[in-house]
């Protein structure tokens, strides 16, 4: 093999005109051979779903965050658990993308692709530009699992493939030839070749090794023959890249350390990063956190994150349906706890009663829903950000909820946070919307201080906060503080303070029942003003050169969004970008920033949500640039959409 | 079984002697004049006084109907839900909160239609919940059509015809979805009802109460068998844990175990079946008995309807092993330390 493909063929960073540019090789490496330097590749993982394809990502993902690259991931795989082996819909997939400089998408073409079986090459191959590698484990292709997926030729021998460069590898075989000692069964031995194929990877990238033995030993504690023997086909791999001819270069990636700010790293996914942030929340509001929740794709994670965290505090509640998760966390948030449930869309749909109630009941609530796409069932392991229409109006009356949208993996922690903060200082349910691209992918995260994040503490009512005509002193559960208009939390408890709350509509300041329609009329623009007044930032815009179009976003579609202005300004198209963080309330400068240009593009993952709400409130003329196939924004993709509205 | 509720120990204590007065809260009571539910306001505002607890440690959630005002009316915390969702939303209030007693008052249709799910999944869990279900066989607050504890045949605006479906036996129910206490009583007898809230009130963990309440609106009448002095003798068999149970004309009736097929059965008690009469077990272990004799009520005619406790039993309350996971978690790994947790165990550091 002399021809590398060169990133720079499908570069989706432009922040480098020379991306993957080949610098002059190093002298030296590995067995002699000869080592190339890049300053990105994308490598997609690609097999059955039973391959263990998502923990050989995982695991490279480790590796490569420990190197200090910058990385972004991109697993994809079935809604079914092991769905029939050797078929299309079966196939699960793992995207890295590494580099020596700040990255921001998962890419949007591998260069390198490895295919574990026939399906695995055929769901994949559409992706992968011609000159990439293709790794293939020829073991699996034989005439059954090739005509299982139309293959009626082999595609290693029929000159399909002539436009990549393939390294046919039989990957099944050398696993067990190398495991022979290990006295497993074949079928044993066969599943540690996932193993043996990082081994290969991690030898072709030069990725640090130590992690992933550890991290074997520690997984298969109490196999310690099953440890051994992964472990042994880890190592097989790695020298199977050196010795073979048929690898004759290697490849580094150097640490990205310029594109990092001073400080401690981890690498981190979106529904761990928000896990956090809930648990950071409850110790900085000095609360116990409490999660009600019912398991649902792609939000569970976030149900075992919390609960093994039982050391904070934190109590989790695994209900009998979603309308009973809410209802607990309910429960507990009138009992003083920071409550929380968590779901996806339709999980939403079943909440949305309970929600109208902590509406009405002004009581501090987070609801996470970890979008994926809709309607009803939809793909459950895809990502989209179609619940933005339903989390703002999916109830019935005049129900605001506050929406809060982390953009990165690393940012749901932040987003957790502020959530939080909103849902306290101002005692009401706040929706979290993040999505099933930024729930299972991962980057490098700066780790935080604890005393850099915010005082979160809130007082609870302690005594009567009113007086009576007559001079007596009680205590009125809707009375506001005139500032923020939040009520009193006076929680269980508290002597004296005793008080019903309920879902029917209330007597301002007293709470009690009342049916008055002057009244009615003042509590529905009273708990509209109170959302309307919560403080947010102002929306900031990135905007170089006075560019007459602005892109404007919200969620996960931060990451390629920024990847394609990047791409744009590298070509000398002036663009302007900015990210809603807040979508409720929107930030005050919105409007007049939204009007500041003559074109306002909002590329979204549903048919243009947020664009319909910018024209209604802020009559712009905006324009939707949207995609709902389950997988998120290619920057290429996004930046020839942005050049034809440029040029529009 | 334990003469006293230790969990009961965990909610303070009242600092002075309380009276009735001390528990209605300044809100007119709105139902219908002659409701039941006056009743069993007036007896649940009646006993808590010798429950003794800190009236700011109770609680009292409902859900939706014309029961689940019930909240409103008490000077307590309380909170008036959405339909059939009471339970759960007591559950996150319990489970988070040990020291608070915490009471839901729900329906027939609040807690075996709408919120049927919550209930017996509370029910299985046994939260440290007191559950008073007001039984009218009927939606009141919809105005008047059937309700799944409606006999079939009922003739409502819903069902001109009369309904269909046959009822939920709302004893038979609980003691079917492991509840550990499940007793029932009637609205008008407020002696016998304090009993059962007394034997609630002591129960560690959930505790189900159905209380038989008159609608005098919809449904009046219902439970006129059971109150009218005549026909109660022969119609409700009062239970005793550890009596013979024995109902009738001078007990001229008792309940026996029929030794072929093992259901039980009533009997005209003789000097020859009279030690075969079924002593009243409310511990025993196997719910099987007590299932049996919840099946003893005619649901048309309600005769032979036992009132009482049916069942108390003792097992885990789901919120103290809640809590002792969460002592154990820092036993074992030591108090949550945030810094800790964040940097996790994989780092790298980039250094300026």
């Amino acid at each position: 093999m002399t021809q590398v493909s060169s990133p720079a063929d499908k570069a989706d960073e432009a922040s480098e005109a020379v991306v993957g540019e080949q610098r002059a090789p190093a002298p030296g490496g590995a067995g002699g051979k000869e080592v190339r330097r890049l300053d990105r590749v994308i490598i997609r993982f690609a097999g059955d779903s039973g391959d263990g394809m998502q923990l050989t990502g995982d695991r490279f993902t480790s590796e490569t965050a420990s190197f200090g690259n910058d990385l972004s991931t991109l697993p994809n795989f079935p809604a079914e658990i092991r769905a029939p082996a050797g078929t299309l819909p079966g196939v699960s997939s793992f995207q890295l993308h590494f580099a020596d400089h700040d990255i921001l998408t998962p890419g949007d073409a591998p260069n390198v692709l490895v295919a574990m079986n026939p399906a695995a090459l055929k769901a994949n191959i559409d992706d992968v530009p011609r000159g990439a590698e293709i790794i293939v484990n020829t073991d699996e292709f034989t005439k059954r699992p090739m005509a299982k997926v139309g293959y009626e030729t082999s595609p290693l021998e029929d000159g399909s493939l002539e436009a990549y460069n393939v390294h046919p590898v039989p990957l099944t075989t050398l696993t067990v030839e190398a495991l022979k000692e290990y006295g497993l069964t074949r079928k044993e031995a066969e599943r540690s070749k996932n193993m043996f194929a990082l081994g290969l990877l991690s030898w072709m990238y030069h990725r640090p090794t130590e992690g992933t033995e550890k991290f074997l030993r520690q997984k298969f504690a109490k196999k310690p023959q099953i440890a051994e023997a992964n472990v042994a086909a880890f190592r097989a791999g790695w020298n199977f890249g050196e010795t073979t001819e048929d690898f004759a270069v290697s490849y580094e990636v150097a640490p990205a350390s310029q594109a990092f700010p001073t400080g401690t790293y981890r690498n981190i996914s979106g529904n761990l990063a928000l896990s956090y942030g809930l648990i950071a929340a409850g110790q900085q509001a000095d609360l116990p956190l409490y999660l009600g929740s019912y398991p649902i794709t792609p939000a569970s994670d976030i149900l075992h994150e919390l609960s093994r965290h039982k050391n904070f505090g934190v109590r989790t509640f695994q209900a009998e349906d979603e309308i009973a998760g809410i209802g607990a966390a309910i429960g507990a948030a009138f009992g003083g706890s920071l409550a929380v449930t968590t779901t996806s869309g339709p999980g939403v749909a079943l909440k949305s009663e309970a929600i109208g109630l902590a509406v009405s009941l002004e009581l501090p609530l987070l609801i996470v829903d970890i979008q994926r796409g809709g309607p009803s069932t939809g793909l459950p392991t895809k990502t989209e950000q179609a619940d933005l229409l339903q989390a703002m109006f999916g109830r019935n009356g005049e129900a605001p909820v506050p929406i809060v949208a982390p953009m990165t993996p690393a940012d749901c922690f932040d987003a957790a946070i502020d959530a939080a903060r909103i849902a306290l200082r101002y005692r009401t349910p706040v929706f979290l919307l993040s999505d099933g691209y930024l729930a299972n992918g991962s980057e490098p995260w700066r780790i935080p201080e604890v005393d850099q994040l915010p005082d979160l503490r809130v007082q609870f009512a302690t005594g009567p906060n009113h007086e009576l005509a007559d001079g007596t002193e009680v205590f009125w559960p809707y009375k506001r503080d005139p500032q923020t208009l939040a009520r009193p939390w006076a929680v269980p408890g508290t002597p004296g303070l005793e008080h019903r709350i309920g879902g029917i509509e209330k007597q301002d300041g007293t709470g009690n029942i009342s049916y008055d329609p002057a009244n009615h009329d003042f509590m529905v623009r009273t708990r509209q003003a109170k959302v309307d007044g919560i403080e947010v930032p102002d929306l900031v815009v990135d905007d170089p050169s006075d560019a007459r179009t602005l892109v404007l976003g919200w969620g996960s579609t931060y990451g390629p969004i920024t990847a394609a202005v990047r791409r744009l300004r590298a070509a000398g198209e002036p663009i302007a970008q900015a990210h809603l963080r807040h979508l409720i309330p929107f930030p005050k400068n919105l409007g007049e920033v939204l009007k500041r240009y003559d074109k306002v593009v909002v590329p979204e993952m549903n048919l243009g949500q947020l664009a319909l709400l910018l024209r209604a409130k802020y009559l712009v003329d905006a324009h939707s640039f949207n995609q709902v196939n389950g997988m998120p924004f290619k920057a290429e993709q996004l930046a020839t959409a942005l050049k034809e509205a440029i040029d529009a | 079984m334990p003469d006293t509720n230790e969990l009961l120990q965990l909610v303070p204590k009242a600092e002075a002697k309380q009276s009735m007065k001390d528990f209605k809260s300044d809100q007119e009571v709105r139902w219908c004049p002659g409701c039941g539910d006056y009743a069993v306001l007036a007896a649940v505002q009646g006993f808590m006084p010798e429950l003794g607890l800190a009236k700011e440690n109770i609680t009292f959630v409902s859900g939706i109907g014309c029961s689940s005002r019930f909240p409103y009316y008490m000077n307590t915390y309380g909170m008036h839900s959405i339909h059939g969702r009471a339970p759960s939303i007591a559950t996150g209030l319990a489970t988070s909160r040990r020291d608070l007693s915490v009471w839901v008052v729900t329906g027939d249709g609040d807690a075996l239609s709408i919120g049927g799910n919550h209930l017996i999944h509370a029910l299985r869990r046994n939260v440290n919940l007191k559950i008073l279900l007001f039984n009218n066989r009927i939606y009141g607050l919809t105005k008047g059509q059937y309700s799944p504890t409606s006999e079939v045949g009922k003739i409502t605006k819903s069902t001109p015809m009369g309904s269909l479906d046959a009822p939920f036996n709302p004893v038979s129910l609980a003691i079917g979805a492991e509840a550990t206490f499940v007793a029932r009583t009637v609205d008008s007898d407020r002696k016998h009802l304090t009993s059962v809230l007394r034997a609630a009130a002591d129960h560690p963990g959930t505790a189900l109460v159905e209380i038989y309440q008159n609608c005098n609106i919809f449904n009046d009448g219902a439970f006129e068998v059971l109150k009218d002095k005549d026909q109660a003798q022969e119609a409700v068999i009062r239970l005793e844990h550890g009596e013979p149970i024995r109902f009738g004309a001078d007990g001229s009736k008792g309940v026996v175990r029929n030794t072929v097929t093992g259901d039980l059965e009533v009997v005209a008690v003789t000097e020859e079946n009279q030690s075969r009469v079924l002593v009243h077990d409310a511990h025993a272990a196997s719910p099987a008995t007590a299932f049996a004799l919840s099946r003893l009520a005619d649901p048309d005619t309600l005769h032979h309807t036992p009132i009482g406790v049916l069942r108390s039993v003792v097992r885990p309350v789901y919120d103290t092993l809640m809590s002792e996971q969460l002592d154990t978690a820092v036993e074992r790994d030591g108090k949550g330390d945030l810094s800790a947790l964040l940097a996790g165990k994989d780092t790298w550091t980039v250094i300026g």
